[in-house]
């Protein structure tokens, strides 16, 4: 039988907890940029425009046909030579600034999709009635169709951010050390690979979990 | 010269690979060799998984479709980068017996691209046990009580008619987990297996080509999605129900 050693885990805990802080810092940016990001594509896929609503199905088919292993890999390697090219110099994280824009910019394609639905979901009426009162386009959608559509939305924009929290684990392939990767060195660093490994899965586990019961218990109270 | 343009030199995947295996063209197409064998067995280990855990959820009673439950919130709560390292580093070691004999007596890269498989096709299964169960609840229960009436037993009920309409509907969503697989494969290179988003890394590494090497690979990952989705919309049609959603009328 295999003997579990866990010693190295209270040491580390400090570590870990630093690990997560950045665990939910790339997965906040990731879901504000993102989501806001997200509306204007939306908004463009929807446009009457050609050019627009093209320029957004490019974007969302495009982020959505690639692994985000390679999306993250292509960012670290692009934004420094854009940084440099811009400023000169940079004095930022560089992984993290890649893992920031990487992770905004492919999480904006979902949620592209998820809002798009959602604002597709908002009966016609409702924007022709603000139309009728007299608003303009632009105000009858920022009023009365996103407002409604956002409340019906938060169940699947909640479940995105639960992927979205898991996938941040991902940026282990650009060596930053978020809880995954602070799980993992520590790990290999004590020869206790497999009790840390061990240690992240349930974590992981216990905070996707408890989030989606969270989103169950926010479908049946804030239903339209 | 127009192979220079932009100053990126495409000549480069005609250069003999670090590893001797031939051009880097040749290197590339092996990784898409090992996306694909990754994929696909673990896309068959998932369908099975998947379409079993899938009926559990829907069995009458309550013990069967808990279990089917729990195997769902497991698979789908723990990120898919740590459940690959679970299978990869952690099972070997703390399964007694068989994990030896993994670790000892089975080649490396056979080892990788066995946790892969493993870890790919049961994250997937659980992403497939919720469509074919949304697929065979989005049947009604008057299907189900009409095949009891007509002296099915449980299993004949399923197999002769609930699966063969549920699995129809799901196509379109089976497809896109099926293209959700072949991106998820790209975590296997964490492991050191030669799929293609490795090769890329190896490509830019060896040579300092990055953009080269990045740029063949996206195109190649866009061209696999347009090939499945192509292949889908052929399925699709060709398995096509007349009345329902997509079929004749």
């Amino acid at each position: 039988m295999y003997e579990f050693d866990w010693s190295s885990i209270p040491g580390a805990l400090p570590f870990l907890w630093a690990g997560m802080l950045l665990t939910l810092q790339i997965t906040g940016v990731a879901i504000f940029f993102g989501i806001v990001l997200g509306t204007v594509i939306a908004l463009f896929r929807l446009s009457k425009n050609r050019f627009l609503s093209g320029l957004a199905a490019l974007y969302v088919t495009g982020f959505r046909s690639v692994p985000l292993v390679m999306v993250l890999l292509w960012f670290y390697l692009l934004v420094p030579q854009l940084i440099t090219g811009l400023f000169g110099h940079f004095d930022l994280d560089i992984r993290l600034l890649s893992a920031f824009v990487a992770f905004a910019l492919f999480e904006a394609s979902y949620y592209a999709e998820i809002i798009r639905a959602g604002i597709q979901s908002v009966s016609r009426g409702q924007a022709s009635a603000g139309l009728a009162l007299g608003m303009t386009g632009g105000q009858a959608m920022r009023l009365i169709v996103l407002p409604q559509a956002f409340r019906r939305m938060i169940p699947l924009l909640l479940t995105q951010a639960i992927i979205l929290f898991q996938d941040t684990s991902l940026v282990y392939v650009i060596g930053l050390s978020e809880f995954f990767g602070v799980a993992y060195n520590t790990g290999n660093r004590d020869g206790t690979l497999v009790e840390l490994l061990l240690f992240a899965g349930a974590i992981y586990f216990i905070i996707s979990f408890g989030v989606s019961l969270l989103v169950r218990v926010i479908q049946t109270k804030f239903a339209l | 010269m127009v192979i220079q343009a932009a100053g990126l030199d495409w000549s480069i995947f005609l250069k003999p690979a670090f590893d001797g295996s031939g051009t880097y063209l040749r290197f590339l197409f092996v990784g898409l060799e090992w996306t694909l064998l990754l994929s696909i067995s673990a896309w068959v280990l998932a369908f099975v998984v998947g379409s079993i855990v899938g009926v559990l959820r829907t069995l009458p009673g309550k013990f069967l479709p808990m279990v089917g439950a729990v195997y769902v919130e497991i698979f789908r709560n723990v990120p898919l980068l740590v459940q690959l390292f679970l299978w990869y580093f952690v099972f070997p070691e703390i399964i007694p017996g068989l994990g030896t004999w993994f670790k000892q007596s089975v080649t490396p890269l056979l080892q990788q691209l066995i946790a892969g498989v493993l870890c790919l096709g049961f994250f997937t299964a659980a992403r497939v046990a919720e469509q074919v169960r949304s697929g065979i609840n989005s049947l009604g229960r008057g299907q189900r009580a009409a095949g009891l009436a007509l002296g099915f037993n449980l299993y004949g009920v399923y197999r002769l008619v609930l699966l063969p309409v549920a699995y129809r509907i799901i196509v379109p969503t089976l497809t896109s987990e099926f293209l959700n697989t072949i991106k998820n494969s790209a975590v296997a290179s964490t492991i050191g297996l030669a799929e293609l988003s490795r090769q890329s890394q190896q490509l830019g590494e060896f040579t300092a080509h990055w953009y080269e090497a990045f740029i063949a690979v996206t195109l190649l990952y866009g061209v696999i999605n347009i090939g499945v989705m192509i292949a889908s919309r052929a399925l699709e049609s060709a398995i096509q129900m007349p009345g329902f959603v997509g079929g004749r009328q």
